[in-house]
């Protein structure tokens, strides 16, 4: 008589990496075309206001804002692996420093990204300042 | 046949070099200096003061020479500007990329407060066709009724309208919100790609056609679904935003918001995967 072997359910197992945003794997289909398809994350995610930095609070009142205003659509992304988040203006993504420590959740994520993006987009070494210089007609 | 000489006169933007540089890749790489100053305002802006007010009669002026003087009054520290007799004029108090708080004791016509980036502008009357097109920051309220394509292709901010709005809604919005007191027309939020829209009142059929993604919420009866347009739960998180929400756009305060309908992309037409052919490859 032959034993009846236990087969044991094989799971795949999901890893941290695979759930990470950005580090999602690509479909075979985004591979060939080298673009990815849809948003690596949640562009939909309301901002948690408890979380708000000081110098937000700052530029909300500098600007006589009742909220985070347009700031509510950005977020922490990735290019190429790294965290990055998107300047309309240059229309492109600035990456994070590696030396900048980032926490584990998203809403943190996204006031550091808010905050730095200003920083960003009121340097006088932001790309539109040369542009605004050369071709500026009023 | 003339004698044509070669004309080698170069422009500002050509003698900056900036029609030399090489253009490889899809994205620029740039990265944050996190010991940036502090500093609020774009590079070249004006410093206006909130509490500095004066008005501008612009009866007799064309609505090119009316912006030219909002920007004058800007450049003097003028943080407060009411507009006096608009008279419906279109394209008014469009092109604002500073801090300011502007006030319209009348209508607007078409394309008002276009392409405008942090004003806070309020309208004591009505607006025409796509008022604050193209909006990427700042506050616009219209205290009474707003004409067709309301905030097309806003990228961010929040507009508010306290009456209703007329059709497309929101068109190709990229981000923001849009606010609605009253009743909203057909095809509000059609393909809208970020941001979110929310209706008090009523509105028409096809809602939300072909989006790709953003949420719509609304309080009254949907004329009836566009293309890919489906409902999602209502969480407590979206019960809060809308709660603060409202109150930023006072109007409904005292709205029950837990009854809202929320409404996203299905997704079912994200088809540039099929759309996109393979001989592409390399030129992407």
């Amino acid at each position: 008589m032959v034993k009846k072997k236990n087969k044991k359910k094989i799971t795949k197992s999901v890893t941290v990496k695979d759930q990470q945003l950005g580090k999602k794997k690509e479909t075979a289909r985004e591979k060939m075309i080298g673009q990815s398809i849809g948003y690596r994350y949640d562009v939909n995610l309301l901002p948690d206001y408890s979380k708000i930095t000081p110098f937000l609070k700052k530029y909300i009142d500098a600007m006589g804002w009742d909220d985070l205003n347009w700031l509510e659509d950005v977020h922490m992304g990735y290019e190429e692996g790294r965290p990055a988040v998107f300047c309309r203006n240059a229309n492109g993504w600035v990456t994070i420093p590696k030396s900048i420590k980032l926490p584990n959740n998203q809403q943190d994520r996204d006031m550091i990204a808010r905050e730095l993006l200003v920083k960003f987009q009121m340097s006088p070494k932001h790309p539109l300042v040369d542009l605004k210089k050369a071709y500026l007609k009023f | 046949m003339a004698n044509l000489k070669n004309v080698t006169k170069k422009t500002k933007a050509q003698a900056m070099g900036m029609h030399s540089e090489v253009l490889t890749g899809r994205t620029q790489q740039k990265f944050f200096n996190p010991d940036e100053a502090e500093n609020f305002y774009y590079f070249g802006t004006y410093d206006v003061d909130f509490n500095k007010r004066t008005d501008l009669d612009v009866k007799d002026m064309t609505a090119a020479d009316a912006n030219k003087e909002i920007d004058n009054l800007m450049s003097q520290g003028y943080g407060t500007i009411v507009i006096k007799n608009p008279q419906g004029k279109h394209s008014i108090g469009v092109g604002i990329l500073n801090k300011l708080n502007l006030i319209f004791e009348g209508s607007l016509g078409y394309f008002g407060i276009g392409s405008c980036d942090g004003p806070i502008v309020r309208i004591n009357g009505r607006v025409g066709w796509s008022c604050a097109e193209n909006l990427m920051a700042g506050k616009v309220v219209i205290e009474k009724n707003a004409g067709s394509c309301f905030g097309a292709a806003i990228r961010g901010g929040d507009l508010i309208c306290k009456g209703s709005v007329g059709a497309r809604t929101g068109i190709d919005m990229k981000g923001g919100t849009i606010i609605i007191g009253g009743d909203a027309g057909a095809f509000t939020g059609f393909m809208m790609q970020r941001g979110r829209i929310i209706i008090l009142g009523n509105v028409g059929i096809n809602l939300g056609d072909s989006m790709y993604d953003g949420t719509i919420f609304v309080g009254g009866e949907i004329g009836s679904y566009g293309s890919d347009a489906v409902d999602a739960e209502l969480t407590k998180s979206d019960q809060d935003w809308l709660k603060r929400k409202l109150k930023v756009a006072e109007i409904g305060e005292n709205f029950d918001v837990s009854k809202m309908k929320k409404i996203v992309a299905g997704k079912k037409l994200w088809n540039y995967d099929n759309l996109e052919p393979t001989e592409k490859k390399g030129a992407i």
